[in-house]
């Protein structure tokens, strides 16, 4: 590595620090030495105050910065980032980029970037994932290299499962003979990358300044291409902080986009004439829509062919309100599908498959095709771009008839023009009459969800089809965005609210890597805030209790953002396996004091999570038992919203 | 035990059980919902959910009682089958009782919640 480093460095500084430590350490007992006795006669804190010297040593800003003749070259690196116009930058501070940190906010101002204080690397991930859902954009994650990535590591296999890209920073020190004493030697790896490699698209670890400006817009450029993904650049500490002579020689790349990649021409006309000759085909959206733009071209094609959509939520596919939105009648228009579209299916064999968890088969559980042996099958997806090694984000193996390997919004132009090319003129009378069945069916579907919804309405825990109604009828008026997944909550949220918008649903974590949704939804709010949007999360408990943290984080750079708390006070999903599993063995699964097994269950006691907002300065009410009790709870908490600011009101619930 | 023979079982307990349910008890059926864990996937109302139970409901009207215990017993589905050993044919007729108390829900037009 041919490159001079300042020699003013932070080994000096470090020496300096241990140096006065040494002597602060020592002051207090010379002091009380020279003035005897040595057991003081009066009461004394059990830490002495340091001198005004000391605490500016151990705690100001380190003045290596200060530099003749050059300027910082994390400078420099600030000047790459800032090519990108990323908005925000989410972290937990560390020593291995201090020298970026310190350019961030001395050189840029802390503005675009600007620094997000996060309590874990677990949230600032996660809330880089939420906001790219709103605003297009990734964010710069940086972390420390070792620890801190790992802290980050599920976040990012999230983003990796749920197609989005976070621009990740992990700080090292490469130079083993010039690393600090302390933490940053003893807790250091040779590649840090290795660590998310393979649930991260693209790393690198730049040797040089020019490097760097490199590899930082080509891992932009990849993680911006779909199947969009998290990528890494692992940043040596010493480069950060070594002394740039001569800027006039280094070059920041021009970030040009790359055209995402789409469907073989052959197999999507080949794929249109499948769909024109259909009797009775469906199209099923999962990982689909990147942008509002998705939306309106699966709305034209299934208004080209009258076929009814399913939207397995990762994203807000299709309008619900629209006729061709056939959610509830699901199963049923599988089962007699001809022709099956697939659009970025995370999962086409349990798509058209069943599987029923009951130990038969050797354990293998019961296995059910849903759909006629005859059905086509057509998928348009990049799981197939996107897997490298060892972990992988695709189920059991589904033989289609025609696959394609790229971006299905991408492909989807090309394909509606070659199925309105294929569609013959004799078709239209049968286009037309499938479009007055569903119509019809849509209008079943919708009075068969308000009368589900009825059930359990008063009940107490409350119902969580009462819950999503009362948070409508205050948040119905405004520019809303449900920034949280509801598949806990039984999709009620998207089951009973009309979402014709891209925004009014994102979707879930992916990976389904509990801890997502409290930092997500924080982060979805946060873009949402420069749009002027409303932004709304049901937040289930466990979840947050891997990161409250976050809470503070939404208080301490005033999100605007209303949690309800889904507190069905347990980790639900393991109560019912536990249930399943112990009665499978002819057992009573033990549940010690709670009131379900063991292990499963966060009560006893019961978490007062208005009170552990409220400890972060975030507005709260609750606990609400009382259905009756919450639309007055509600309308305060959205005046709060309203104003500025985050709050949260805790709602003792169904378990789903 | 295959479906078939578990079947039989089942019903050989129906008349037993049968007696018994007329003098069950909804109060202590609804405690003994909580305790064997039906709540979980049923709602504690039996209202069932898309995610849990297929968007299947217990209550109201519930199955005939023959179906209902039969199922029970010897279910072969995602739901485990409960053996007397550990749902007594009694706790079972009790949380029978309970769900064929549970009234039936509002006309969704009679709730302005669901009318917006």
């Amino acid at each position: 590595m041919a490159r001079v480093r300042a020699r003013l460095n932070r080994r000096k500084f470090l020496a300096g620090v241990a140096l006065t430590g040494a002597a602060s350490a020592q002051l207090p007992i010379d002091k009380a030495s020279a003035s005897a006795p040595m057991i003081p006669a009066a009461p004394r804190p059990s830490a002495l105050r340091p001198t005004a010297a000391i605490a500016a040593a151990e705690t100001g800003t380190p003045q290596v910065s200060v530099q003749s003749g050059g300027m910082p070259s994390s400078d420099f690196m600030l000047d790459v980032i800032k090519s990108l116009d990323i908005d925000y930058v989410p972290c937990n501070p560390a020593q291995s980029f201090r020298g970026l940190h310190e350019s961030l906010i001395d050189y840029g101002g802390n503005k675009k970037p600007e620094i997000l204080t996060c309590t874990h690397e677990e949230s600032s991930v996660a809330m880089a994932h939420g906001y790219f859902k709103i605003a297009g954009k990734p964010l710069l994650v940086p972390c420390h290299g070792t620890v801190g990535l790992q802290h980050a590591a599920m976040a990012i296999y999230n983003a990796w499962c749920d197609r989005v890209p976070v621009i990740l920073i992990g700080g090292t020190d490469l130079d083993a003979s010039k690393r600090p004493p302390g933490v940053p030697t003893f807790h250091s790896a040779q590649d840090i990358n290795a660590l998310v490699r393979d649930f991260t698209k693209w790393d690198d670890t730049p040797v040089s300044l020019q490097h760097f400006a490199q590899s930082f817009v080509r891992a932009y450029k990849m993680a911006m291409t779909p199947p969009h993904e998290p990528v890494i650049i692992a940043l040596d500490c010493a480069m950060q902080e070594e002394t740039l002579r001569d800027r006039s020689k280094l070059k920041i790349p021009r970030y040009v986009p790359t055209a995402p990649p789409q469907g073989d021409m052959n197999a999507v006309r080949e794929a249109a004439r499948l769909l024109a000759a259909a009797e009775r085909p469906l199209i099923i959206a999962d990982k689909y829509a990147r942008t509002p733009e998705g939306v309106k071209l699966l709305v034209q094609l299934a208004e080209t062919l009258q076929a009814p959509v399913i939207d397995q939520k990762s994203r807000m596919n299709f309008p619900n309100t629209h006729h061709l939105f056939q959610n509830s009648d699901g199963q049923a228009l599988l089962k007699n599908a001809d022709v099956v579209l697939g659009l970025d299916l995370s999962d086409y064999w349990g798509t058209v498959n069943g599987y029923i968890d009951n130990g038969e088969l050797d354990g293998a559980g019961l296995q059910e095709s849903h759909i006629k042996p005859n059905t086509k099958l057509i998928s348009i997806s990049s799981v197939t771009l996107n897997t490298k090694a060892n972990y992988q984000d695709f189920q059991r193996l589904q033989v289609v008839d025609i696959e394609m390997a790229g971006d299905a919004q991408a492909t989807l132009p090309a394909l509606i023009e070659a199925v309105k090319q294929a569609l013959p003129a004799n078709r239209a009378a049968a286009i037309d009459a499938r479009a007055a069945a569903m119509k019809k069916a849509w209008d079943d579907g919708r009075a068969r969800t308000r009368a589900a919804a009825t059930y359990a309405w008063d009940a107490s825990p409350i119902g969580t089809a009462r819950l999503s109604m009362e948070v409508y009828a205050q948040v119905k008026d405004l520019d809303w965005s449900s920034v949280g997944g509801d598949r806990q909550l039984s999709y009620w949220v998207s089951r009973l609210w009309p979402m014709d918008k891209h925004y009014h649903h994102i979707g879930g974590p992916g990976g389904f890597g509990v801890g997502y949704n409290a930092p997500a939804a924080v982060g979805a709010a946060l873009a949402n805030r420069a749009l002027g949007r409303f932004s709304v999360n049901f937040q289930p408990d466990g979840d947050l209790m891997f990161g409250p943290g976050v809470l503070w984080t939404a208080v301490k750079h005033g999100i605007p953002l209303l949690s309800v708390m889904h507190n069905n006070r347990g980790y639900h999903q393991e109560s019912m396996h536990l249930q399943r599993i112990s009665s499978r063995r002819d057992r009573v699964a033990s549940m010690g004091k709670d009131i379900a097994a063991i292990g499963t269950r966060l009560e006893n006691p019961t978490i007062d999570y208005a009170k552990l907002a409220s400890s972060m300065g975030m507005w709260s009410a609750g606990p609400i038992t009382d259905p009756n009790e919450l639309a007055p709870a509600l309308k305060k908490a959205v005046q709060v919203v309203k104003a500025g600011e985050p709050a949260l009101v805790d709602v003792v619930t169904q378990p789903r | 035990m295959s479906f078939r023979i578990a079947l039989v079982t089942a019903l050989a307990v129906v008349g037993a059980v049968q007696e018994s349910a007329f003098a069950a008890s909804a109060e202590h059926g609804k405690a003994a919902f909580m305790q064997h864990g039906c709540w979980q996937c049923h709602g504690t109302m039996g209202q069932g959910s898309i995610m849990t139970s297929g968007g299947k409901r217990l209550a109201p009207d519930p199955l005939p009682w023959e179906a209902f215990s039969a199922f029970v017993r010897s279910s072969n589905r995602s739901m485990p089958p409960f053996s007397e050993t550990i749902l007594s044919d009694s706790d079972l007729a009790d949380i029978y009782a309970y769900l064929q108390s549970i009234p039936k829900p509002p006309d969704p037009n009679s709730i302005p919640l669901l009318k917006q």
